[in-house]
């Protein structure tokens, strides 16, 4: 759990904060300096204080350089640090939110990221798109999408969207596929459309706790308004913060990936994939549902490519806990200019060669940062007509009725 | 006097700008409603040349029936204070019917503080004016160019700042020189601002004022890293990329580079603006372009008002075929 | 030194605007007010400066929705005073905010007026200007650079074509923001937080408005369909395809 900071002038400070306040905290003092969550890290190369040299820093109460430097912003709260380090620190959530924190109240943020954070703040989204257009993707669909507001129904599944997969237009088009997968089964489901707001995840891994707490709260409000039995989210951020963080700010909802719905209910969705998809996938793993507080959805949404006829899964390398991160994570999002400026490479276009080098015709994901990302890493690698890449509602989508 | 339409003639450094000859066409456009004269006045110390003579390189000159012409040394640059001080009198004793005044960092300090000092209205963002029988209507663009505001010009003197757009600079130059009077200054004492230098803009870079293939980015261009995208483009189609002002204050072009109100006005074959949304102070530096074509995923954006060509898609997704499709058309 | 910083609050451009039964102004049922992005400009130029020299910064604000949100957030990257004016601002138009705003600087005794040189909702001029002559005192706009020393204020003023201008002016003065030296800062949620539990908003009531100056506005409408661009519809491809046999007709492309 993210708890926040007050800014401090150094090392000392940060060092007892950091013990006293994280869960876990005091786990600091196991640190061995083995260095394994720097080698993990997909930029720690590129960063001045790697994780274990942030320790060591504040080890050697020698913060001040830390704070000096900004290549804390290459962290795309990836977690593999955090999964790989041997004496269990909490890294991502706490010395890494912690320092991003730091940075924060002394404005030492990339402006990309600021405009995010003051967009989630005055329009619920990280786009700064008008609230009302939340809902848009959804219009002219037949049947209706119900909006929570206006259906005044209980249903049996209330669906998060989330910002990305409600305005922008590549990751529509899977909303889109995911209510036709949805209305297929005879699901009876509604979104809450302009009473939406951002999940928060990105605000928490970043530290600005305040309007973290202020999001999940607010999102707590239009749940607390309607009647329904599970809540389903195509997005693993806002699954993973739900899940992980809401409770601390007590709110706690029975979050669901859809993958883990959709596996629960496969035997209604299994016969009405009629329509083949031979493709060879191969599946790349989100951080969030994934290695990120160990939420361990790796099986679901394998069986669930499983279960659609002519798909041949093959495996990355990097598979499961070990995945590679898309880079949209912790405020990645907004960071690339910053990380492409820092570093001159994209965990994307790693991610992408991966895939192309075992063959894959389709990537399949399940989160919504990933579809654009991956799609422009083809772009970019030169690699585009070769390498498909689809959520796997869409490839339902496509089973279902194309 | 009363009838008469007065257009503070605005010039820098010399040179006339061309918001002074859009205001001549519409006093023009005014002074036939009311039957009075178009009255050029413009203050300056040793510049009764630019009140006289043709405008240089059109070997036209400002299109008034009269010219006042004012001098004093404390109008030799200019400042607020004393263009307010000068032009007090000169308005209080004639009354004119509407004074027109650029909307700029010239006109609108010295329209606002005149407003104010005489209690006289002040219309502002005025696009357009036009005779309605015998009333006067100003049409004023705003909300960033999406909404428009229309009425009728009140009965006393009014002042109005104005935007370029709705007249042509061209309707606001004549064959014939004006008549020039030149009027006692007023005393011009107690000045609290002055100017020290000017600051040229940085050289070494290319001047967009003078290309034909611009390709423009806005807000929409959202990331600093998809500037490439329009870096390819430019360099396939033989053009340079510009921007709008929030791309420019980011630090992603450089100042040169700015069209708008405080940067370059450009005439180019082709203006491709890509996620621009089309707001008054960047619209204003496209007037002079042949043909401009909008991509910005906002289907009301202001910008497809006075582009020919549009598409309602986003740029970051359209721009890399286009590319392609404009490299296949090259090598072909 | 005494920075006031007197602020308004505009349509925000995201949300749609539509224009009201009467035809003649927009219709506020689903309108959005956000801070005049330029007097954002001005608040974060005159926390710099009271950073670099010392003083202290007021922001005076009309009262209206969510107007607390942004003065304690300008509370929160340092101004010391936050002042509300109170009464039927709603509609006041640009004369007479800034009548109003002159009482209140009146008592503030400024010695540097810092506002935004303009706002999009602006038709009877902009504030700035009308606020110094109320106040008798200079007034110097599109600044994007202030220094302060010995009385008197250097700006950085812009003209066209990316022509700036040094220019000297005595104080007390007004200044029209055009940018601030860099943009506004992101203040973290919790130090606004800190701010509404440490700072008290103080409210004044304002007399009867004095609206003269400014105009009626007869009717307001949408700029016209008729000149609209040609739309080209289609995939991408269909788009960059019928793109490229313009710049072709055009004799960009052979």
């Amino acid at each position: 759990m993210i708890t926040s900071t007050i800014s401090t002038n150094g090392g000392r400070a940060f060092y007892d904060k950091a013990l006293k306040a994280m869960p876990r905290g005091e786990r600091l003092k196991l640190c061995l300096q083995c260095g394994a969550c720097s080698g993990i890290c997909p930029y720690g190369f590129a960063m001045d204080y790697p994780p274990h040299s942030i320790i060591a820093a504040l080890r050697a109460d020698d913060f001040t350089p830390v704070l000096d430097s900004d290549t804390i912003w290459l962290c795309i709260s990836c977690f593999a640090c955090s999964n790989v380090c041997p004496a269990q620190i909490p890294l991502t959530t706490g010395i890494l939110a912690s320092l991003k924190s730091e940075m924060l109240l002394r404005g030492k943020a990339p402006a990309e990221l600021q405009t995010a954070l003051t967009n989630s703040r005055r329009y619920g989204n990280t786009l700064g798109q008008s609230p009302r257009k939340r809902a848009d993707w959804a219009r002219g669909l037949t049947p209706p999408v119900p909006i929570m507001a206006e259906f005044k129904e209980p249903v049996e599944v209330l669906w998060y969207v989330g910002d990305y997969a409600s305005y922008h237009p590549r990751v529509q088009k899977v909303s889109r596929a995911m209510a036709r997968v949805l209305q297929a089964m005879g699901v009876k489901f509604g979104i809450l459309g302009p009473e939406e707001n951002s999940d928060g995840d990105a605000q928490c891994l970043i530290g600005e706790v305040g309007l973290f707490e202020m999001l999940a709260l607010k999102n707590a409000r239009a749940f607390d308004k309607y009647e329904f039995k599970e809540l389903v989210t195509t997005d693993p951020h806002a699954y993973n913060t739900m899940k992980n963080e809401y409770p601390g700010v007590g709110v706690s909802v029975p979050i669901k990936h859809y993958t883990q719905f959709l596996v629960e209910h496969l035997d209604q969705l299994k016969p009405l994939l009629k329509r083949g998809q031979k493709y060879r996938v191969t599946y790349h793993d989100p951080c969030c549902i994934g290695r990120a507080n160990k939420n361990n959805i790796y099986d679901e949404p394998r069986q669930v490519l499983g279960a659609i006829p002519g798909v041949e899964l093959v495996e990355m390398p990097h598979h499961r806990e070990n995945s590679i991160c898309c880079g949209g994570g912790g405020g990645g999002m907004w960071l690339d200019g910053f990380s492409w400026e820092h570093a001159r490479t994209r965990t994307s276009e790693w991610r992408v060669a991966e895939a192309l080098s075992v063959g894959a015709q389709v990537l399949a994901v399940s989160c919504t940062y990933e579809t654009p990302r991956f799609e422009d890493a083809v772009k970019s690698t030169g690699h585009e007509g070769e390498l498909i890449v689809k959520d796997i509602a869409e490839l339902l989508a496509n089973a279902i009725s194309g | 006097m009363k009838q008469d339409i007065y257009v503070l003639i605005e010039y820098l450094r010399g040179q006339v700008a061309d918001i002074s000859c859009v205001m001549l066409a519409a006093a023009r456009e005014l002074a036939q409603g009311t039957n009075g004269l178009v009255v050029g006045v413009l203050l300056g110390h040793n510049a009764q040349g630019l009140a006289s003579d043709p405008l240089s390189g059109s070997g036209q000159w400002l299109a008034a029936d009269r010219m006042l012409y004012v001098d004093h040394p404390a109008l030799a640059e200019f400042t607020a204070d004393a263009y307010q001080k000068a032009l007090a009198g000169l308005i209080k004793d004639n009354m004119p019917c509407v004074v027109l005044f650029g909307d700029t960092s010239v006109g609108a300090e010295v329209a606002n503080g005149l407003s104010a000092r005489l209690g006289l209205p002040l219309v502002s963002h005025c696009y357009g004016v036009r005779v309605d029988g015998s009333v006067l209507k100003f049409v004023s663009k705003i909300c960033g160019g999406k909404i428009m505001a229309e009425g009728a010009l009140p009965e006393t003197t009014t002042l109005v700042t104005m935007i370029p757009g709705g007249f042509k600079p061209e309707h606001g130059r004549g064959a014939q020189p004006p008549e020039v009077t030149t009027v006692a200054s007023p005393a011009l004492e107690g000045l609290r601002i002055s100017l020290k230098q000017y600051i040229e803009p940085t050289a070494g870079d290319v001047d967009i004022s003078r290309e034909p293939v611009l390709i423009a980015v806005g807000r929409g261009v959202q990331r600093q890293n998809n500037l490439a995208l329009a870096e390819d483009l430019a360099k396939a189609l033989g053009g340079v990329v510009c921007g709008s002002r929030p791309v420019v204050d980011q630090g992603w072009l450089p100042t040169t580079r700015l069209v708008g109100k405080s940067g370059k006005s450009v005439k180019p074959k082709i203006y491709l603006a890509l996620g621009i949304s089309g707001a008054p102070e960047h619209v204003e530096a496209l007037t002079g372009s042949e043909v401009i074509i909008a991509i910005n995923t906002d289907p009301s954006a202001p910008i497809f008002n006075i582009a020919r060509y549009g598409a309602a898609v986003d740029l970051l997704e359209v721009v890399p075929v286009l590319t392609e499709k404009v490299k296949q058309a090259r090598s072909a | 030194m005494n920075i006031v910083v007197p602020i308004k609050f505009v349509p925000d451009l995201v949300e749609e605007m539509t224009i009201d039964e009467s035809g003649a102004a927009l219709d506020r049922t689903w309108l959005r007010l956000i801070i005049n992005e330029f007097d954002d400009h001005a608040i974060e130029q005159a926390i710099l400066l009271k950073e670099r020299g010392g003083g202290q910064v007021m922001v005076v604000a009309p009262e209206v929705e969510g107007v607390d949100d942004v003065l304690y957030t300008a509370a929160a990257k340092g101004a010391g005073r936050l002042i509300k004016l109170t009464g039927d601002l709603g509609n006041a138009n640009n004369h007479a905010l800034a009548r109003v705003f002159a009482t209140a600087a009146k008592d503030l005794q400024p010695d540097l007026v810092l506002i935004g040189v303009q706002a999009h909702d602006d038709l009877d001029g902009a504030v700035g200007p009308l606020l110094a002559e109320y106040l008798g005192m200079p007034y110097l706009g599109y600044v994007s650079a202030v220094e302060v020393s010995d009385g008197k204020a250097t700006v950085r003023k812009e003209y066209p074509g990316g022509l700036m201008a040094e220019m000297e002016v005595t104080l007390p003065a007004v200044l029209g923001i055009q940018a601030a030296e860099h943009p506004p800062r992101y203040v973290v949620t919790s130090k606004i937080y800190q701010a509404m539990e440490a700072t008290t908003i103080e409210a004044q009531a304002v007399g009867e408005l004095d609206p003269s100056g400014g105009l009626t506005v007869d009717r307001m409408f949408q700029p016209e369909a008729a000149e609209r661009a040609t739309m080209i519809e289609g995939d991408l491809t269909s788009i960059a395809t019928k793109l490229v046999e313009i710049f072709k007709e055009l004799s960009v492309l052979q």
